[in-house]
Formats: C-alpha cells, structure tokens, sequence
C-alpha cells in the first residue's frame, strides 16, 4: 500500500464523508417520522458502504488485485445475465466458453497488450461463438444464441473490461493519481450521475424520455444530473486526472449521457424479459446488473476519449 | 476424525463453490429448522443440490445434515461409498430388494431419534432437469415411523442448468432456493400426497424463471 498518491486519497476521504452524512441524515429522517418506511433507504445506504469498501480495497492495494477484483465482477455481471435470459440446454457448453473467455480477457490486460484487449471478445470470440454451437450441432435457437450470448460478453466483459485497462496506460501521461485515479473518477461521476439523475427526476420530473422503456425517466432528471455530473467534474479532476478543462466538460457529458444510455438499455432488457430487478445481490439496488448498467456505456466511452486525447 | 473432515470440506470447497461460482438467492431461509429432528423435502435436479441444501445451514449443523442416497448409485464403488459415507454422511437406502417397508427406512429412522436434519428427494432420481416430477409415496412411509417430525417443503431453480444429470461441465448459473412452512404426517395416504404436491408446486410458483429448453 506504497505511496497512495495525495488526490487519490484525497478523494477516497471525500467519498466516506459523503457517506457518513448520508447515514446520519437517513437516520435523523427514520427517528423524526417513524410513521413513514424508509426501509428501501436505509438497505440503499448500507449497500453502498459495502461497495464503497470493497471498491476501496481493490483500488489502493495495488495494481494486480484490482485487474482481479474487476474479472470477478465481469464474472458476476455475466452470471446474473444468463441467470436472467431465456437459455438453451443443448447449447450451455457456449456458455461456459465464454465465462472461460474472462480469465482471457483480464489476462490480456495483465500483459498490457493492447491489440489483443480490443479485438479478442468483438472479433475471436464472435467468430468462436458460432463454431461451438456448429460443433453442438442443434440449429433450434441457434441464432437467439449466439445473438445473446455475444451481446452479454460484449457488454459484462468486454465493455467493463475498460475500467481495468485504464490501469495499465502509461502512468507518466496520467499525471495526478495514475490509473487508479482515472477508475475513480470514471466510477464516481457514474454513479454520481445515477443518485444526481435520480434525484432531480424525483423532484422536478414532469417529460418522460422513454416512456415505454423507463417510465421514471425525466428529461429534467437527465439534464439536472448532466449537469451535477459536470459540476462534480470539475470538482474531482484536478485531483484524478490530467484532464484540461475543456476536456472535463466534455467527460462530464459523455459520462452523464452515456450513463443515461447504459441505464435505459439494460431496462429495456429487463422489459423485454419481464423482470424489475436484474438479480437480489445489492438489497435496495436489485442486483449487479443494476448499479453496473451505466457503467457498461461510460467505460467503454471515457476510456476511448481519454485514450485518444492523453495516451 | 470424520466430522473434521467434513467440516473442512464445507469450508474450503462446497461454501465456495456454492456461494461464489454458483451464488444462491432464495426466499424464506429464516424457516429453515435450527435443530433436529426435521425432514427436508425437495426437488431433485442436479448432484449439486444437496450442496445447497447444505449451505444454507450454517457451519455449526454440519455434522447434523444427512442425506438420504440410494445405495445402489453411492455406493458402487469403494472411492465413492468412502465419500459418501464419511464426507457426505449419507443414510444409504436399498432402492430394490427390501423386505419389509420399515427395515428400508431404520437407518433414516435412527438418524431422527438422534436430532438430525435429514434431507429427502421424494421424486426418486433426479429426472430431466427444471421439470417436476411426481412424488413417490417413500415419504408417506418413511413419515408414518415418525408424525411427530416435522417436513420442510423446499423448491430450488437453476441447479439443473448448473450441472444437470449426465453433464460433466458445470456451467455457473446462480440458484433460487424457496422454503416452506413445515407440515406433519397425516395418516390419509392420498391426502399427505395431495399436500405434499401441493406445497411444492405453490413453492414453485412463487418463483419467475426463465425458460430453459
């Protein structure tokens, strides 16, 4: 736990008093109006204690650990994704290929070859994919699986695979905090972005975007946390990152709509099955899927924007 | 000697692989019995059902947890009669060939008079996975020995997926698991059957899963 860079910690510190404030104030709430339910809250609020704590403890120990701690939660993401869909049984072999394709993956990123990271799930593993099921041999549902299962890996592995890659930039660009400082960043403003959206939604919201898909939300939600979500930009950057302020504003939009995207596609994925929650991992948030459901969108959108402008 | 053996392999290998490679949500764990004696009755879809059944008790109750096998299956070798005996603590019962109905059960008998929790599969073998099958009345004469012990109905989902009968890959699918409410020997054959099915299939019912092909 060598020399944790002064922002880095700066930041973390930031995130435990927010969450102390939010405990306290979710406890005054309870005590005053012991009437009202504020069970959904007050598990909201302990769950995001434990993923701030674990999420801590796989950002400051070192390098190697936090690639590990984000394989495994591209393989709980994947499990709860095929938990959740409509599968085969003559075709579960594709399946376990493509939890093997984990491992890979994070491997790939371990190494710092950065060729293989981009090209092995979109171009090997989709050409993979189809081969198994032509070796299984069942054509009933042969396109519904290999759509599905391509789509999931693209998304739970391949796209949240940019978070752990931004580890492995070369550090001497990412002045400020390193990789680690670039995770948190892209991690807060995405959650931020969630609570902000939520929030603004919940007091202000009157025009539905996506009626159909989400019904909560708001365009004056999506702009009140865009917005927030620039503000809390500008705030952490020059702590994290090496970002220019033009470039700021810029990841502040991109991780505040992006977010908004990754949001609404998984719900429309839950619609289209016919679920509320993804899963009953996080009590309060449903399940892994979704409180990762945007970052799905921002990782892949962030990573590729700083990528181009600083490494 | 055995029970630490046990004990270790609950928590170095079935916890992890239950609670992490598979991952379990469930309703009603808190109906689960604390002590013996109690009869667990559930669907049978998979080798790794008994796994679950026995993580969801908690450490202290390993050595109390014996599953009723067939004899025939778990005993066919010497390896796997040694693992299921000792690791397993199985209660092995003679599936043909028994004389007298009571004589079948003395062993599960025995294990209740001494405060075990006994896990029984009603349906027989495991069958084609996530369908239930009907049960076999082996309960009903199982029961009759003891009407005071109480049955727990349990309804799980997914392990069938994970590692169903004839598989040798397990693919990681998280599991449901659903618990009754215990109820009791009841001396009408047809009605105890009646109930049996019943409960299950409300349990079952309660559940959302997605179709498996």
């Amino acid at each position: 736990m060598n020399d944790i860079p002064q922002g880095l910690l700066t930041v973390f510190i930031g995130i435990f008093v927010v969450l102390v404030v939010a405990s306290i104030i979710t406890f005054i709430l309870t005590k005053s109006k012991p009437d009202k339910d504020f069970t959904e809250l007050v598990l909201r609020i302990k769950s995001w204690w434990m993923m701030a704590v674990l999420f801590s403890i796989a950002i400051l120990i070192n390098r190697n650990i936090s690639i590990l701690f984000f394989a495994f939660l591209s393989f709980l993401a994947l499990k709860e994704y095929f938990t959740l869909i409509p599968t085969s049984r003559s075709h579960r072999l594709v399946l376990f290929f493509a939890y093997l394709s984990i491992p890979v993956q994070f491997y790939w990123i371990f190494i710092n070859w950065y060729g293989m990271f981009i090209i092995f799930i979109p171009v090997y593993m989709f050409l993979l994919i189809p081969l198994v099921l032509i070796f299984i041999g069942e054509n009933k549902g042969f396109l519904k699986s290999v759509g599905s299962v391509h789509w999931g890996m693209m998304m739970m592995l391949f796209g949240l695979s940019h978070i752990s890659f931004l580890l492995v930039l070369p550090p001497e660009n990412a002045a400020g905090a390193g990789g680690a400082g670039l995770i948190l960043y892209l991690v807060v403003l995405t959650q931020g972005n969630d609570v902000a959206q939520y929030l603004w939604g919940k007091m202000f919201g009157r025009h539905k975007v996506v009626p159909k898909v989400s019904p909560n939300k708001t365009w004056e939600g999506l702009i009140g946390g865009v917005a927030t979500t620039i503000a809390l930009a500008f705030l952490l950057a020059p702590y994290l990152t090496p970002l220019s302020p033009l470039h700021i504003l810029f990841s502040g939009i991109i991780i505040g709509v992006g977010g908004f995207i990754g949001d609404v596609n998984i719900s429309a994925l839950k619609r289209d099955i016919g679920v509320k929650d993804s899963g009953t991992s996080l009590p309060g948030h449903g399940g892994i899927l979704d409180r990762i459901d945007s970052l799905t969108f921002t990782a892949p959108m962030f990573f590729h924007f700083i990528r181009y402008l600083y490494f | 000697m055995a029970n630490i053996l046990r004990l270790l392999f609950s928590i170095l290998l079935i916890r992890p692989l239950i609670l992490i490679v598979l991952g379990i949500s469930g309703r009603y764990r808190f109906r689960l019995p604390k002590k013996g004696p109690a009869i667990i009755v559930a669907n049978h879809n998979s080798h790794l059902d008994t796994l679950v059944l026995m993580t969801l008790f908690p450490l202290t109750l390993t050595n109390r947890i014996r599953p009723v096998a067939a004899a025939d299956y778990f005993l066919k070798n010497r390896f796997l009669a040694w693992f299921s005996l000792n690791i397993m603590n199985i209660i092995p019962i003679q599936r043909t060939g028994a004389k007298k109905i009571d004589d079948l059960f003395a062993g599960v008998h025995e294990a209740l008079a001494n405060g075990d929790i006994v896990i029984l599969y009603p349906e027989g073998s495991r069958g084609e996975p996530e369908k239930l099958q009907n049960y076999k009345s082996g309960i009903f004469h199982l029961s009759r020995g003891c009407p005071d012990v109480p049955i727990y109905p349990t309804f799980m989902h997914g392990l069938g997926k994970a590692l169903p009968k004839g598989d040798f890959v397990l693919v990681p699918f998280q599991c449901h698991v659903t618990v009754g409410d215990p109820f009791y020997w009841n001396p009408q054959k047809k009605e105890f059957m009646r109930e049996l099915n019943n409960r299950m299939e409300d349990l079952a019912n309660e559940g959302d899963f997605p179709p498996w092909e």
